[in-house]
């Protein structure tokens, strides 16, 4: 009887903390929901911005955002891509691939504010491209690229030794193996562990810091070379800087709003998409 | 692991040309393999250069200020003249926050995994555990924000404050953006526990309750311990909830209710306004080395419980 007591008070408890969270990250996503929706409108999300900031729409910062995200994905993903290649399909097992291994592991944990310290000194001051799409581009390349190895890393071990051996047996060399039977086979759960991380990317504002993004700049950005807006320091800049606080806060709310629904459906489609393959593979 | 690497069969071959034809297909297949290798390499790279840049841009600084008085200094005025370089209120600033959102996040982020794995059917998982994934990547930037325009008013009028953007402000806000974090990781340590060990706990009499304290938990503890240091790490090394909400006051806390200045805030709110090649630049690099010490020295502890735990219930991957 007191076993029974006992067991009901502490599942309780486990029920009340996964309560508690849940009502607490439901209320951050329903607050900006509710102030972002009524600053949402069609002149929001397509008109650049007016009057100091305080008018207009968001239409550069989004499209700076989405320049970011794909520009560092153009880097990550291929460099990413051979590092799981390598690791999975060529390594033997050595002290090499366990260093390499350890620095995947280790530059995942790097805080994302010494990435944005790394562009800055290497990719602003030493490679000379200065504050700009590029610089950003490729600090958020570096942040992406463990998550991007890990994530093909996982897709390339799911897909079965039979039908490599199968082409092997046929005379396929490895590389051949590898082009045809195995990157094919892995490619959907590649797929997901890019749009996962293109969440990710997507939603930093500490890497971008020093290395691409402006407060204000005029129209959209024109090279490689330019600064850009992005939605997340938008956000950050719009409640510390500028002279009118009020009217930039509405509009802080509405690019919470957009940041906020591109992240959440990027990674809810990727997270969907994997419990689709997972259940598939068994 | 479970990754293999095969060699290609070698048959005699009598003809030249078709000897000479296998000689450039083996050259090419070693020159892809060597490619690779060469990509595999890019992220140590990468980290040696995060080292590298990090040693060389805040070795300066140390000509200036010696290391003890660097860490230890009470006084953080990199602007005043004559500046003055101590970073113990940012280091304990720091600290301060960090294990303020370990106060929220450990028993929340455990709680619910304990919950999804023990307590929820299959169907509350189904849904729960992809909720959870999906809720872990709200972006820093809308957690500090949702922090300054609702919890600081809050907070300051609740406590009567002069301003709500304080230490308790900025571990409860960090405190819920690691527990995603932190449930998923301890919910996939839970799951590596064999069934074969709940069973013989409730062949033995004891029921659901035992067998997660006495059984489950300690099976699971150091996979748990694993979640809760990188969790942590990822607490000490956020950047932008900080900036916006802990307030930003460069002193040595004394309770949670002043407002702070970590260090990533103070790195990236002073790295904008600090010359590029000065003493305050350099010694801005030095909090980040600082940092990345840190946060190297908890991933390498995580590495080395993760891998004991695994070789203690026998996993391969």
């Amino acid at each position: 009887m007191k076993r029974d007591i006992i067991q009901k008070i502490g599942f309780f408890s486990l029920f009340l903390s996964i309560l508690i969270t849940f009502s607490f990250l439901g209320m951050i996503v329903y607050f900006i929901f509710s102030r972002g929706l009524p600053v949402i409108s069609w002149d929001f999300l397509t008109q650049p911005p007016r009057n100091a900031m305080t008018e207009g729409g968001v239409a550069p910062v989004i499209i700076g955002t989405v320049y970011l995200t794909l520009g560092s994905m153009i880097f990550a993903v291929p460099l990413g891509l051979a590092c799981a290649v390598y690791l999975c399909e060529y390594s033997p097992k050595s002290f090499v691939v366990n260093v390499i291994r350890i620095s995947i592991n280790n530059l995942a944990g790097v805080p994302s504010v010494v990435f944005g310290l790394f562009g800055l000194a290497v990719f602003v001051k030493f490679f000379g491209f200065g504050v700009s799409l590029l610089s950003g581009s490729l600090t958020l390349g570096i942040l992406a690229l463990p998550l991007i190895i890990s994530a093909s890393q996982e897709a390339l071990i799911a897909v079965p030794y039979s039908i490599r051996e199968a082409s092997l047996s046929l005379g396929a060399t490895q590389w051949q193996t590898i082009r045809r039977i195995v990157l094919p086979t892995a490619f959907p759960g590649i797929l997901t562990g890019v749009i996962l991380s293109i969440g990710r990317v997507a939603g930093e504002t500490a890497p971008i810091l020093f290395t691409a993004a402006a407060f204000y700049k005029r129209g959209y950005p024109k090279s490689i070379f330019s600064e850009v807006m992005a939605l997340p320091y938008h956000i950050y800049a719009l409640m510390t800087e500028g002279a009118h606080p009020d009217k930039q806060r509405a509009i802080a709310y509405g690019c919470s709003l957009i940041l906020l629904f591109l992240v959440l459906s990027i990674s809810g489609v990727a997270i969907f998409l994997r419990q689709q393959q997972r259940s598939y593979h068994g | 692991m479970a990754c293999l690497s095969w060699k290609r069969g070698r048959g005699p071959s009598s003809c030249r040309a078709q000897f000479l034809g296998e000689h450039m297909a083996r050259v090419k297949e070693k020159l892809y393999e060597w490619i690779f290798a060469a990509l595999a390499f890019s992220s140590l790279v990468f980290l040696i250069g995060i080292v590298w840049v990090l040693c060389k841009e805040s070795l300066p600084i140390f000509s200036r200020v010696p290391l003890g008085s660097f860490l230890f200094g009470k006084f953080w005025y990199p602007t005043y003249c004559p500046p003055e370089f101590g970073i113990l209120p940012l280091i304990l600033s720091s600290v301060w926050v960090t294990l303020g959102a370990m106060v929220v996040c450990v028993p929340l982020g455990v709680g619910s995994a304990l919950y999804l794995n023990e307590v929820a059917n299959f169907r509350q998982r189904q849904i729960l555990k992809p909720m959870i994934e999906i809720l872990a990547s709200i972006p820093s930037v809308v957690y500090g924000f949702f922090g300054v325009v609702l919890v600081t008013p809050f907070l300051q009028k609740v406590f009567s404050l002069p301003t709500g953007m304080t230490a308790l402000n900025a571990s409860f806000i960090l405190g819920l953006m690691a527990t995603p974090t932190v449930c998923s990781l301890a919910e996939d340590a839970l799951s590596y526990v064999p069934r074969s060990f709940r069973e013989a706990s409730f062949a033995v009499g004891a029921d659901r309750w035992q067998t997660l304290i006495k059984v489950v938990i300690p099976a699971a503890g150091s996979g748990i311990s694993t979640a809760i240091i990188l969790g942590m790490s990822r607490a000490i090394g956020e950047t932008m909830t900080v900036l916006m909400v802990a307030g930003g006051a460069a002193v040595i806390p004394k309770t949670l209710l002043e407002p702070v200045r970590p260090m990533t805030a103070a790195i990236a709110a002073e790295m904008g306004e600090a010359p590029m090649g000065g003493d305050h630049y350099h010694a801005l690099f030095a909090i980040a080395f600082i940092l990345f010490i840190i946060t190297f020295v908890f991933n390498i502890v995580a590495e080395i419980i993760s891998r004991r735990f695994r070789i203690k219930l026998g996993i391969s991957r």
